[in-house]
Formats: structure tokens, C-alpha cells, sequence
């Protein structure tokens, strides 16, 4: 650290660093100086414009603003100088003049009107201005500007911490006026509804649109405890601080985790009334005697009762049981499959994985990571040994080159995308590859948009670039690495410049971002489904990964490889055993050792065989192989390829067991439904995309007779024979750290403690390795191997009657297959409907109009679907998110698998888009 | 029905977007903005400012649908562009489904030398004998107060303004600027211009030498701060390079018109003192940022610049010019950096001060229009002859811009530390006709009132300070028994409120509820002594801080024309 500096502030000698504000000091100090516009949260800029702060300097003609000014040596400060305080009521005076009263205003609890009453200020001399009208346009926020103090808070927030830029400080003078976009209504503007201004704002001027009345005035919502968790949706794991009154859920706001630093996305903070939801599942249910499955029923709660009656628990266990014993006994362990959930916790993953490994006997255990990431780990695992993430997305922050490829943070990953836009305010060059435009566009060096299902063509012409021109790194190949010299002369068919026609990215752009990349002092690569989800994902990952080994852009700080991963415990279930040729810590089935580890651990055979895959089990069901399945959490009727065939076997089943929170569309397949529990009402461990596990802690009670998921899958193992006796999650996840190295260093009390370590953890004091493949890779040689990649075409290409490019995804607002957003009331008002997203163009030619239906088909279906048209969309390409049920995506996707990862070609299906007049007539 | 929302809650009961969220661009306006902006300044940020002067050129107006295709073009979020585009006055943001803006504008000034004149009654004639294309505004000082009141009639200014010299210019169409007539090029070389700087730039000539000069002469920053020239150069050249340099044409300050005089009658002589000055620091570029209230001076020196550029006088420093766009704040020097960026004009905190962090982040030397004007003479009749002139223990030359209640206002260049007394006799051929003295401006806007019995006092930096005054730009308005001490306090309080940028409290909120108290009949003194206190002390910049100086002064020497 560099030297102190000696100062005085109200004649008392202080030491600081360099760094350091008067404010800071003085609050260290125990001097607490008013303060409006200045935030101490991580992220916030002093911009001392407020005024709020003021202190006077000795020989300086004006006070300063102690927010933002810092000591400099021999300073004399002083804070309770009359001169000083009373310009500091000043400032208060001027703004109550224009605040609604207090017994009026928004939130008489902000920050304004308690430093407003520290300081006596509760009146004001001045006449005041104009009302401004309430803009209640927004359904999430209201927008009171009458109680603005045009401290610049929400534009830092939106701009700067956020980096959502719809924010803005519009005119000047007494007229200056926070406004969005155009100086539209928020409701109306490009707003994504992060919801970081509300959370930032001192007067309430912005408030969650709950908390106040059609006045605006703060109601009596307020808050009997607040409880620190985690929020449920995607793989960043943010912390949540969460409100509640009386058993309900009222506000969330962000809490300082690792992977947030108080931010929060519109799923985290608005989407939580999912759980109040009308329709949740608060009985046991079971299948009428006459109630045949057919595989295109659709059942509602009009029709419910046709299908199933309530019962108890004892009864509905006994049942989802029996039948599970009864396909046991008949057909052996190969009858039997079951699905966990990336969604349920830690403990919930391992306990239903030991049911499975345990309790059916067999490895037919699998979970959506397979519609995920399953080919980037199967390329991690064949180079690097391991399918974690090396670096945590906050690496970003102090990256040089940062490559996204097939990754949509801004909608997916919203807040690990704010740490990608604020690297490139701070001159991160940031590249994008993806056909479509993005959120991250704006911000990017380059924005590759090449042809959809190219990417090994361009990807080798980087690696073509980065041999030819000498730009990878030598010694790291040589010491790291293996499988360089195949590479080099296997990417000599892979020019630039051939691989421009194919797609369709200029050879200079090519050789101009493999240069920034490779030359880089420290470049980071991100990838999402887009790389994964193809027939050659698992070759897509192997490019990445041959980049980062080549140029030696792996295992040091700002550096490494990043596999974004989609739900809140993908990572979590994987290392806990949801994989069905993978024990816990992704140990293989079929080695004798790790069998002889699990059979000694859990005092039961091992069934040596590998076993099947998602797409593989539902295949086992129309071949008759498998008869029942146990499904915790997963809804395969939406999430899976070809629909239409998915939902024929689970109709086929002779016994299928759901276990969920609403009656979702596998459930409706169901002969058990089983009630369970929310995130928020429910107590357990989640690991995020960066590796760390976080502790969530229920908030609420289950609603009805809903029961925790441990609890259910312990007492179906019980009732197969197995004497599980756990009493709490901790239970289960003590006996996970007994088996899982990965664990070591973590124990449950130190993460009710901490809320969060992240593994591998070297010791009981550290919070963890944010960087792993520092030394070396964990293959046997120690080595990262390069595995050069061929081309392979999307397995199905645009024809005559199919010219178009379907690809699939989600929507910022709607997560996985919108189960639990599409009950969530702001998320639902947000996006509301199934859309198919075209390009202008394409609509013109085709005389589309936007908002009108139309069909789209593919070899596997059609859906009849309102069309979007969307500027980001290219020529040629129709994107459907597969969270509608009423017009779901995977009634069209190819169940085309990557022949590594066993993943389905989401991303590329040749499709047809008709208009439904067209059709009509077709139809006659 | 109601059972299937149930399921799903969104089924039918609303409607998605059919577009992506926010507005979207439309082809035509896309079109017609690529048409018109060049696509390198689509990509440069600072040129944000620029892209709208286009736009509003062209079409009268920034209508929200150009602005969306901007920023579409210019990747730059719609807040962004609007945020900046509504800072500056001078553009006029259109909504959907609003009437453009009358072909032809009139600004009226109504600064205080103008509102002494009758701009109000003239204002409201215009207003009432309106043709259907045009339409009348009020606007701040045009920098023509001796010739009050002005207005300007698309580029036009009208001097002495009267209802027949306006319809004149009308029927003629007049609208382009009238140029004046100044020294060109040849002519200045001709006459030995640029001697000097061609010596510079062959390396003839020692940087440490000319800053020496210069500090000799005791020549101080003539755009109002008063920071000696010398020592500026020897600070701005000690630091990291790359630096750069800016231009201060930013002259705004109600009853200043010194720089346009300059810039008019000899503007080689202001182009070489600074490529002097900017060859001495070494800058790689100089700003030149032009309010735009300047059109005359916008069109001919853009000109002149390229006469310079081809005869290659300028090789060591590329020269940028840049166009304000109605924002008096942007005079503020760190407020001018922000404007020059492309960005709202908000004041900078400091420390650390521009000559360390100035223009986009680098060491940056900036100067007044006036300051640089007199690098060449101070250089080529050496640092003596400067500081031999001057009155009263002062040295040096002021340039007056003296208007109001005078015979002959105008530009006066007068030894420093002359008296008003002595500039209204000596120089401006005494009080006007009918007319008896009663106070003046020492320092136009902000530098407060002082009663006539105080016109001894020598008029210089430093010499104010204790009469809670200060000289600035050196303009002074001199004011008779025929005007009212709340009007001009209020005139000059208006001024303020209207171009306070917003960013901090006591500025934002003090200036608007001073106005309103002083627009009863009689003030609360305590009170407005209060919030004087506060906006002096706690204002981010020069504008708050010294708001208050002409209603303390009138509260102080004019007490009974504010109290019942």
C-alpha cells in the first residue's frame, strides 16, 4: 500500500490512504455526514451533486463536497463548522420545499427524510414548484417525480452499475428531469425492469408499484422480517435480501453477494409471486381409474378432477411406491428411470440420484443439464478433465478481451452481463459471435454475426489465424498443453479466407479478432447454448477450448473459460450425481474403483452399466424398455425435442410419479402428482455458474399440505425399502461432503455463516478459488488436451419447403419453460403471449404484418404463433422461445443429439413460416 | 376460461409487443439521418453535438423519429442522445404528432443591456404582428449589447432592433449571417503575421523563453478567472503528454463582447497566438469551441482556419472546431470540456483541475479568445510593453465591453485600474443624454452592483473582491435613475435560473426559489441572505456561486427599492 496521508478533521488528527474520501474517513470514524446523492454500495460513483455533505477546508473559499473530495496531507477539515451546517440544512430546505409531505410522500421511511429529520429540517421556507403527474405506465415501478431530488442515483444505477442505459437526466436547471428513453413513460421505453433504480433511489421517487397506492403515497405494506437467500432462476446465483409480511413474499431486493454485488434482474426482483400462484399444488394427487392417458390431453383446472382425485399423503406415497416397486420386480432396474431438477437444491440432486443409484439400481438418472451444457462438459471433460468453469464471470471486470459466443446474457444471464458491459466502460474489448443482433451488441468491438450453424468454420479460421501468425503462445503450449502439432496441421484446410464463404464473417474480421484475442494480455471466453445445443456443440466447445490452451488464456486471473450455465443449480445437480454415468464429483460409473467407493458409502451394489440420457430414456419407453419413471421438478413435456413424441411416452408409461409445484405439462401424464415446495419455502445449498455454493433459506411455509422435496423422494426410498432417516437438508448435505472432495473446506454451518464459499476451497478460513488450472489440468498427465474440430452441417438444412432457420431459446423474463415466470404477475404482464420473432425484411417479402398469426412448421409439427418483428433477428432466421405452452417451440425442434453430449439440436431446424390466411385456404 | 389463465395466467388476457421493447427507428428517418450525417461522425461520441446541429439545419428541428434512427446509427442509447440534445437551447425536440418549428426563428435578447432598451415591449410587438412562418423566443446575451437591443432573425442580428428593421430583413430573406469585415489572410501576412509562429515552428524560437515572457508581462486569463498565461503554460507543459488544447468562444456572460470584437476585426492575430500557445505546451490538438450564438464568426473562421491548414501553419497541431449550442454554462471551462466531448454541459469537480485532467482525460491547456489574441503583440513588443500600461498601481491592458447608459458604448481598451469614473468620460463620452448615473456591473452577470458613489475603484482583478464584487470578462453595464434595481436584480437572476445546468442543489433549486421570492413585492431579506450563503458556498461552480452577487448587492446598496 502505498504511504498514509495525516489529516484533521474537526481538529482531531486522522491517517487514510490515497484513496479515500473525506466522507469515507470520517464514517470509518464514526463521523456520520449527511448524504444523498452519494451511495456506498459497491458500484456507485461519489458525483457530489446534492450538495447534502458539505464541509469546510481551511483555506478554500467554498465548502466542499466530503463525497467526493479527499483529504490531501496536513488538510484541516471541518464537518460541525456552523458555517458548514448550516449549508447543509440548506440543501434540505430547498428540497422538502418540493417534496410531497411526509405523511404524503412515497417512502417516509427513505433516506432523505431520515437524514431530513436528523438534521430538524421538517418544514421549509421556500414556495414550491409545480406538480409533476404520477407515471404509472410501468406495471412493475411507479414513477413519482414529485419526490426527485435529481440526485442522479437511478441514472448511475441504470448507466453505470447496471449498464442498461435507459436512464437518463434530460434538460437543465430547475426543469432538469430524470427521464427515460425519449422522455417516454417507463412502461413504454426499453426499460428492462432490473429494477437497480428503485433499489437505489433515497426518496421513493422510484418504488416497486406494490408498496404505494394510486397516490403514490407509501401503503402499509411493510415489511415483519427480512431473510438473506438466494434468488431460484438462472445460473448467477444472486443474493437476495427478502421481505415478508405476514408468510408473504413482498419485495426483494439484491443483496452484496459475489456474483451480484446487490444487483438483481426482473426475474429476481419481480418474479417471486409465483408461489401464490392460484394454481399451485397444495394435495396429493392420483389418476382416476377412468381416466385413460392419452398423450394429447390437456388438462386445466376445469377439467382436473376429470383426470385426478385428491388424497392423502400416506396413500399417494404408497401408490407412487408401489407402482415403482411393482416395474422393479418385473422388469429389474432397466424398467426404471427418473429425472431430477436443476432447479431443486444440492441435497435434493444427491438424494434423488442415491434413490436411483440406491433404491432402482440402475444409473437412469438424468436432468435437463442435458438440454444444456451437456456437450461443453463432454468436450471440458475430454480435454481438461473437468466440466467447471476455470474462471467466475466477474473475471470480466478485469479482463483485456472478452468473447461471447452463443451466449445471450443480457435476456439469460442479466446480471453476470452487467459485469461484461462494465468492462467495456472501463475498455475491455468485448467480441460477440451470434447470428442474431444482442443486448451486448452496443457495447462490442466486433459483433460476428455469422451464419447460423457455422461455428467450428469460423472458430478454426480464428485458430488458422492464431498458427499462421505465430500468435500462440509457446511456451504455455509446450509445457501445458498437448495436441498442439495435430492441431496445426489439421487447421491448415481452415483459412480465413475459406472459411469466409461458409460463414459468412470477412477473413479480415477473422484474423483481426483472433489477433485481439490471442495478443490480449488476458482474454476470457463466454459461451452459452448457442455453441451447445447442435449436433456438433461437443466441436463447437473443442474449438473454445483449443483457443484458450493454444494462446495460454486459461488459469490466470481475468482470464479462462466460462460455460454460462442456464439454471440456478445446473452446476450443483451435475456435481452431485445427475448424470447417468456420473456419481457425485463426476466419478464414472463404469470403473471398478469408484463402484467399490459408492457400494461401501451407500452399502449397496452398483450397477457397473452406464446409464441412459434424457432423450435416450424417452426413447427407452417407446421401445418398452423403460415402464415407469420418478420425475422430480423437470418438465420433459415442454423442455424436450420433438414434443409431440416426448409426450407419447410419457403417455405410454404403465407408472409415472411427478413431483412438482403446478400441474405442468408432464403432469399432466402423471399417475401420482406430488405437492412440493418452492424455493422460497424450502432450505438448502445451490452452486452457481462460477462454482460458489450459497445457502437459501425459507422465507415462507409451503403452501396446503405441499412438503419439502427431500422429504417426498426420503419418504418414497423409505417405502422401497431403503431406511433413509434424514431430518434436515443438513443431514443430507453432511453426508455429501463424506463422499465429495469437491466439499472439502465447506461445511453447512460455515454457509449459514458466509452464505457463500466457493469450491475448490483450500482451507476452513478462505472463501475459496475463484481461478482453478493455475498449475496444471486434473488429467493424468496434467496437460489441457487440444482437440481439433471437423465440420459437421446442422443436421438439418433449409430446403424448398423448409428456407427458413428456426432457433429456439428464452425471453429476459420467462425462464426455462415458464412454469414458474408465466404465473409471476409482472413477468406474465411483461410478456405475456407466444411470439415468433422475424426480421423486417422477411415479413415485407412474405407480407406479414407484426402482431398478426402465423404458422410455423417443421418437419416434426406446427404451432400457430403471433409474430414479432424484432431488429435483431437476420434474414432468414425465425426465433421461438420455448417458454409457451400454447405454441411451444419444442413441437417444432429437431431431436437431432450430438453424438458426445447426447444433446438435442435446438438451435438449427429448417422451418416454414405460413400466413394463417394462406392457410385457411389451404385447409379448403 | 377463467381456469385456464389459471394454468396459464398471460393465455389471451394481453397482448405481447409486436416490436422489440421502447421505440423503434423507421426506415425514412433512417434514411434521411445517414443521408445527412457523415458515418465517421456517427461513431464519434464528442461528435454527438455536432450530428444535431446537422439535423436541426436541415430540418428545423430534432424530431423524436431522427433521433431514434441516431441512435440506431450511432449505437448510442436513446437517453443518451436525448439527454444531451435537451440540454442546449438551441434545438428544438420534437414529439410525435407536433408541429415543426415556423421556418424562420427570431431570437430576442432580453439580457440586461437589451431589457434596458425595451427588448419586452419589442418582444411582444414581434409576437403580435407574427406571420404564420415565423416565430419569436426570447434568448440570453448575443454578445451585441452595445447595439441593444439585438435580435437575430434566422442568423441575422439586427442591431438597434425596431419592428420595420426586422420586417426589412424578412422581406430581403437576410437570413444568413452578415460577415464583418476583417483582416484575411494575406492581409495579416502581409503585414507580418505568422512570422513569429513559422519561427516556432523552425524551432527559431525557445518554449521556456516565450512562457518567461509572457509570465512577465503579468498577463492574466482575460476570460474572467484571471490565472496568469505564463504560469498556465509552464503547468500545462510539465505534464504527461499527450496534451491537448481548447478554445474558450464560449462568450456568454450578459454585457461581454470583447471576443467577437477580436474575432471580427483580426482574427489571424487570435489564430497564431494560439498555435503559439498550443506550439509551447505542445499540443497535439486544439479545440476551438464557438457558442453559437456567434454564426458571423462560425462561418468566416472555419474558413480562415483551412487557409491556415494549406499553408501548412497549423503541422504540429491539428485544429478542431466545434459549435456550441446555446448553453452559457459551457463557458465554465470544465463544462465547455463536457460540451466538446459531446456531452451535457455539467461543470467538472475539482480537483484535480483540466490543465492535469481536462479534455477527454488528457492534460489540456485552455484559453480564452481574448487571452491568446494578445500572445503576438506581448511576444513581439516584449514583455514591458504590456505591463508598462495601466492606472492606479495596476498593470496592464483591459478590454472594456462597456454598454447601458453611456454616449458611445463599445469595445474600450484601457490601461487596467481605471476608474469608471474615467471610463465613462475618457471613453465613452460620458452618461447618455438625460440620463443621471446610478450604478454599474463591474463584471457583467455575476460580478455584482455597485452604486455610483463607489466609481472610484480600480477596475481590475483583484481590486473587487472586497466591495463583494469582481471584474470577469470586464463588462460593465452602466445603469441611470431611469432603471429599477429589483428589475435588474430579477433580470439578472432570470438569467441564472435559465442557465443553471441542474447538477447540484443550491444551483438547481436556489436560483428557481430565489426567483420566486424576488418576484414579491417586497423581498425577505433574511431569507434570501440565507440561500445566498448556501449557493456561495456550496455551489459545484462559478454560475451558483455567484448567483447571488446582484441581489446581495441590491439588498445592500439599494435596500429601500426591495423593502415596502
Amino acid at each position: 500500500m502505498s504511504s498514509l496521508i495525516s489529516f484533521k478533521i474537526d481538529g482531531k488528527e486522522y491517517k487514510a490512504s490515497k484513496e479515500e474520501t473525506i466522507w469515507q474517513v470520517a464514517k470509518k470514524n464514526g463521523i456520520n455526514i449527511p448524504h444523498l446523492c452519494y451511495s456506498e454500495e459497491p458500484g456507485y460513483r461519489s458525483d457530489g451533486n446534492c450538495r447534502a455533505c458539505m464541509v469546510e477546508i481551511k483555506g478554500e473559499r467554498t465548502l466542499a463536497a466530503s463525497c467526493i473530495r479527499k483529504p490531501t496531507e496536513g488538510m484541516e477539515i471541518t464537518v460541525n463548522s456552523k458555517r458548514a451546517e448550516k449549508s447543509r440544512s440548506m440543501v434540505f430546505e430547498l428540497l422538502v420545499a418540493d417534496q410531497p409531505k411526509k405523511n404524503k410522500s412515497p417512502d417516509p421511511e427513505s433516506k432523505f427524510w431520515k437524514w431530513s429529520d436528523q438534521l430538524g429540517v421538517k418544514e421549509s421556507r421556500f414556495p414550491s414548484k409545480d406538480k409533476i403527474p404520477l407515471d404509472r405506465s410501468h406495471n412493475a415501478m411507479s414513477v413519482n417525480l414529485d419526490a426527485c431530488i435529481n440526485c442522479g442515483l437511478c441514472v448511475r444505477a441504470c448507466r453505470e452499475v447496471q449498464v442498461n442505459d435507459v436512464i437518463g437526466m434530460a434538460f437543465r436547471g430547475s426543469s432538469a428531469k430524470v427521464i427515460f428513453d425519449l422522455d417516454d413513460p417507463m412502461g413504454k421505453s426499453t426499460c428492462v425492469a432490473c429494477g437497480e433504480c428503485v433499489q437505489a433511489c433515497p426518496t421513493g421517487a422510484l418504488l416497486e408499484t406494490t408498496l404505494v397506492d394510486e397516490t403514490g403515497k407509501r401503503n402499509e405494506l411493510v415489511a415483519d422480517k427480512k431473510i438473506e437467500s438466494v434468488c431460484p432462476y438462472c445460473g448467477v446465483g444472486c443474493q437476495t435480501e427478502v421481505s415478508v409480511k405476514d408468510n408473504k413474499i413482498i419485495q426483494i431486493d439484491g443483496k452484496n453477494g459475489p456474483a451480484n454485488e446487490n444487483r438483481l434482474c426482473v426475474k429476481g426482483r419481480f418474479g417471486f409471486d409465483y408461489i401464490n400462484h392460484d394454481g399451485r399444488l397444495t394435495k396429493p394427487l392420483i389418476r382416476k381409474k377412468d381416466a385413460p392417458k392419452k398423450w394429447d390431453t390437456r388438462i386445466d383446472d376445469k377439467n382436473i378432477y376429470d383426470y385426478f382425485e385428491e388424497t392423502t399423503w400416506e396413500n399417494a406415497l404408497d401408490i407412487a411406491a408401489n407402482g415403482l416397486n411393482k416395474v422393479l420386480n418385473e422388469e429389474g432396474p432397466k424398467g426404471l428411470a427418473g429425472f431430477g431438477s436443476a432447479k431443486c437444491s444440492n441435497e435434493e440432486a444427491y438424494l434423488f440420484q442415491k434413490l436411483i443409484r440406491v433404491g432402482f439400481g440402475s444409473n437412469n438418472v438424468d436432468h435437463c443439464t442435458r438440454l444444456c451444457h451437456a456437450s461443453s462438459v463432454a468436450a471440458l471433460f475430454e480435454g481438461l478433465k473437468s466440466g467447471a468453469v476455470s474462471a467466475p464471470f466477474n473475471a470480466a471486470t478485469v479482463a483485456d478481451c472478452i468473447i461471447v459466443i452463443g451466449a445471450r446474457p443480457t435476456e439469460n444471464h442479466p446480471v453476470a452481463a452487467t459485469y461484461l458491459k462494465r468492462a467495456t466502460k472501463r475498455g475491455s474489448k468485448l467480441i460477440v459471435m451470434d447470428p442474431r443482433k444482442q443486448g451486448l451488441t452496443r457495447y462490442a468491438e466486433h459483433h460476428l454475426q455469422f451464419k447460423p450453424g457455422t461455428d467450428v468454420a469460423m472458430l478454426n479460421a480464428l485458430l488458422h489465424t492464431i498458427v499462421e501468425e505465430k500468435l500462440y503462445d509457446e511456451q504455455y503450449v509446450q509445457g501445458q498443453t498437448e495436441g498442439f502439432e495435430q492441431l496445426k496441421e489439421h487447421i491448415k484446410d481452415f483459412s480465413p479466407e475459406k472459411m469466409e464463404p461458409i460463414c459468412g464473417i470477412k477473413s479480415e474480421t477473422l484474423k483481426e479478432v483472433a489477433r485481439i484475442y490471442a495478443k490480449s494480455e488476458k482474454s476470457i471466453i463466454f459461451w452459452g447454448m448457442g455453441v451447445s445445443q447442435h449436433v456438433h456443440g461437443t466441436d463447437n466447445a473443442r474449438c473454445l477450448i483449443a483457443l484458450a490452451l493454444s494462446t495460454g488464456q486459461v488459469g490466470r486471473e481475468g482470464t479462462g473459460l466460462h460455460p454460462l450455465r442456464g439454471q440456478n443449480n445446473v452446476q450443483g445437480a451435475s456435481d452431485a450425481g445427475l448424470i447417468p454415468w456420473m456419481y457425485p464429483d463426476y466419478l464414472v460409473v463404469d470403473n471398478e474403483k469408484n463402484q467399490n467407493i459408492h457400494e461401501k458409502f451407500w452399502s449397496k451394489e452398483m450397477d457397473p452399466k452406464r446409464g441412459l440420457t434424457v432423450v435416450e430414456i424417452i426413447n427407452a419407453i417407446h421401445s418398452d424398455q423403460i415402464k415407469s419413471m420418478y420425475i422430480m421438478g423437470e418438465n420433459p413435456a415442454m423442455s424436450d425435442p420433438d414434443q409431440e413424441h416426448v409426450r407419447k411416452a410419457l403417455a405410454k408409461l404403465e407408472h409415472l410419479v411427478v413431483q412438482d409445484i403446478f400441474l405442468t405439462e408432464t403432469a399432466w401424464h402423471a399417475d401420482v402428482i406430488l405437492p412440493s415446495s418452492a424455493h422460497a419455502e424450502k432450505t438448502g445449498t445451490y452452486t452457481n455458474t462460477n462454482r460458489t455454493v450459497q445457502i437459501g433459506r425459507q422465507v415462507v411455509p409451503p403452501p396446503g399440505e405441499a412438503r419439502q422435496d427431500w422429504w417426498i423422494t426420503q419418504a418414497i426410498a423409505q417405502r422401497m425399502g431403503l431406511d433413509w432417516s434424514y431430518l434436515h437438508p443438513k443431514d443430507v448435505f453432511n453426508e455429501m461432503c463424506q463422499i465429495m472432495e469437491s466439499l472439502k473446506n465447506i461445511t453447512w454451518d460455515r454457509l449459514e455463516n458466509e452464505n457463500a464459499i466457493t469450491y475448490p476451497c483450500e482451507s476452513p478460513d478462505s472463501s475459496g478459488s475463484e481461478y482453478i488450472f493455475r498449475e496444471s489440468f486434473p488429467t493424468e498427465n496434467g496437460r489441457g488436451k487440444i482437440v481439433p474440430a471437423r465440420l459437421i452441417p446442422p443436421a438439418e438444412l433449409p430446403d424448398d419447403d423448409y428456407p427458413l432457420i428456426l432457433t429456439t431459446g428464452r425471453l429476459l423474463e420467462h425462464w426455462h419453460t415458464g412454469s414458474m415466470t408465466r404465473r409471476a404477475t409482472v413477468l406474465d404482464h411483461i410478456e405475456p403471449e407466444a411470439i415468433v420473432s422475424m426480421n423486417r425484411w422477411d415479413m415485407k417479402r412474405m407480407e406479414i404484418n407484426p402482431g398478426e398469426e402465423v404458422q410455423v412448421k417443421t418437419k416434426r409439427g406446427s404451432i400457430v404463433i403471433k409474430v414479432r418483428s424484432d431488429k435483431e433477428i437476420p434474414e432468414g432466421m425465425v426465433f421461438i422461445p420455448f417458454c409457451f405452452a400454447e405454441a411451444a417451440a419444442n413441437v417444432l425442434t429437431n431431436p437431432q443429439l450430438d453424438p458426445y453430449g447426447k444433446i438435442p439440436e435446438f438451435k438449427f431446424s429448417a422451418a416454414s413460416v405460413l400466413k394463417t390466411n394462406n392457410l385457411e385456404q389451404q385447409v379448403i | 376460461m377463467d381456469n385456464i389463465k389459471k394454468i396459464h395466467p398471460g393465455s389471451g388476457r394481453r397482448k405481447a409487443l409486436t416490436y422489440n421493447k421502447g421505440r423503434q427507428p423507421d426506415d425514412k428517418s433512417i434514411k434521411e439521418v445517414r443521408d445527412l450525417i457523415p458515418s465517421h461522425y456517427l461513431h464519434q461520441r464528442d461528435l454527438l453535438i455536432e450530428c444535431f446541429h446537422l439535423i436541426q439545419d436541415r430540418y428545423k428541428c430534432l424530431s423524436h423519429s431522427h433521433l431514434t434512427a441516431l441512435s440506431e446509427l450511432s449505437n448510442l442509447p436513446l437517453t443518451e442522445i436525448y439527454e444531451t440534445a435537451s440540454f442546449y437551447s438551441h434545438f428544438d425536440i420534437i414529439q410525435e404528432g407536433e408541429e415543426p418549428p415556423a421556418k424562420i426563428t427570431i431570437r430576442v435578447c432580453d439580457s440586461i443591456t437589451c431589457e434596458m432598451n425595451g427588448c419586452k415591449s419589442l418582444e411582444k410587438n414581434l409576437k403580435n404582428n407574427l406571420s404564420k412562418d415565423v416565430r419569436v423566443v426570447r434568448a440570453p446575451c448575443m454578445g451585441r449589447c452595445y447595439s441593444a437591443p439585438v435580435v437575430e432573425v434566422g442568423k441575422r442580428h439586427v442591431p438597434n432592433a425596431n419592428l420595420d428593421k426586422i420586417n426589412k430583413v424578412l422581406e430581403n430573406k437576410d437570413l444568413k449571417p452578415l460577415i464583418p469585415n476583417y483582416i484575411g489572410f494575406d492581409e495579416y501576412r502581409e503585414k507580418g503575421g505568422y512570422v513569429l509562429l513559422e519561427k516556432c515552428l523552425s524551432n527559431f524560437q525557445d518554449p521556456m523563453k516565450l512562457i518567461e515572457e509572457m509570465e512577465n508581462s503579468g498577463i492574466r486569463g482575460l476570460g474572467g478567472a484571471g490565472f496568469p498565461t505564463g504560469k498556465k503554460w509552464r503547468f500545462v507543459r510539465a505534464e504527461k503528454s499527450p496534451r491537448l488544447m481548447a478554445i474558450n468562444g464560449d462568450e456568454g456572460e450578459p454585457g461581454t463582447f470583447k471576443d467577437h470584437y477580436y474575432l471580427s476585426k483580426d482574427p489571424h492575430r487570435f489564430l497564431e497566438g494560439m498555435l503559439i500557445a498550443a506550439w509551447v505546451v505542445e499540443a497535439s490538438d486544439v479545440y476551438i469551441y464557438m457558442r453559437d450564438e456567434y454564426p458571423d464568426v462560425i462561418k468566416f473562421l472555419k474558413n480562415e482556419i483551412k487557409k491556415i491548414e494549406s499553408a501548412n501553419l497549423n503541422i504540429k497541431t491539428r485544429i478542431h472546431f466545434r459549435r456550441g449550442a446555446g448553453a452559457y454554462i459551457c463557458g465554465e471551462e470544465s463544462s465547455m470540456l463536457e460540451s466538446i466531448e459531446g456531452k451535457r454541459g455539467l461543470p467538472r469537480h475539482k480537483p484535480p483541475f483540466p490543465s492535469q485532467v481536462g479534455l477527454f482525460g488528457r492534460p489540456t491547456l485552455i484559453h480564452n479568445v481574448e487571452t491568446v489574441f494578445w500572445v503576438r503583440e506581448i511576444l513581439e513588443k516584449g514583455a514591458t510593453w504590456f505591463s508598462s500600461h495601466g492606472l492606479n498601481e495596476r498593470k496592464g491592458l483591459r478590454t472594456f465591453s462597456v454598454s447601458g447608459r453611456v454616449k458611445n458604448p463599445g469595445v474600450k481598451l484601457a490601461p487596467a485600474g481605471i476608474t469608471i469614473k474615467q471610463l465613462i468620460t475618457d471613453y465613452c463620452g460620458g452618461i447618455e443624454e438625460g440620463h443621471k448615473f446610478k450604478a454599474y456591473l463591474p463584471g457583467g452577470a455575476s460580478g455584482g452592483i455597485l452604486p455610483a458613489s463607489e466609481d472610484s475603484i480600480p477596475l481590475d482583478f483583484d481590486t473587487l473582491q472586497e466591495h463583494g464584487c469582481f471584474i470577469g470578462s470586464a463588462a460593465i453595464v452602466v445603469l441611470s435613475d431611469k432603471d429599477n434595481m429589483k428589475d435588474i436584480a430579477k433580470n439578472l437572476m432570470f438569467f441564472f435560473h435559465d442557465e443553471s445546468c441542474g447538477q447540484c442543489t443550491p444551483c438547481r433549486n436556489g436560483t428557481e426559489k430565489a426567483l420566486k421570492l424576488m418576484n414579491n413585492d417586497s423581498w425577505d431579506i433574511e431569507l434570501l441572505k440565507e440561500l445566498s450563503s448556501a449557493m456561495m458556498d456550496a455551489s459545484i461552480c462559478g454560475l451558483g456561486q455567484a448567483a447571488p452577487n446582484p441581489l446581495l448587492s441590491v439588498i445592500k446598496h439599494f435596500p429601500s427599492e426591495v423593502t415596502n
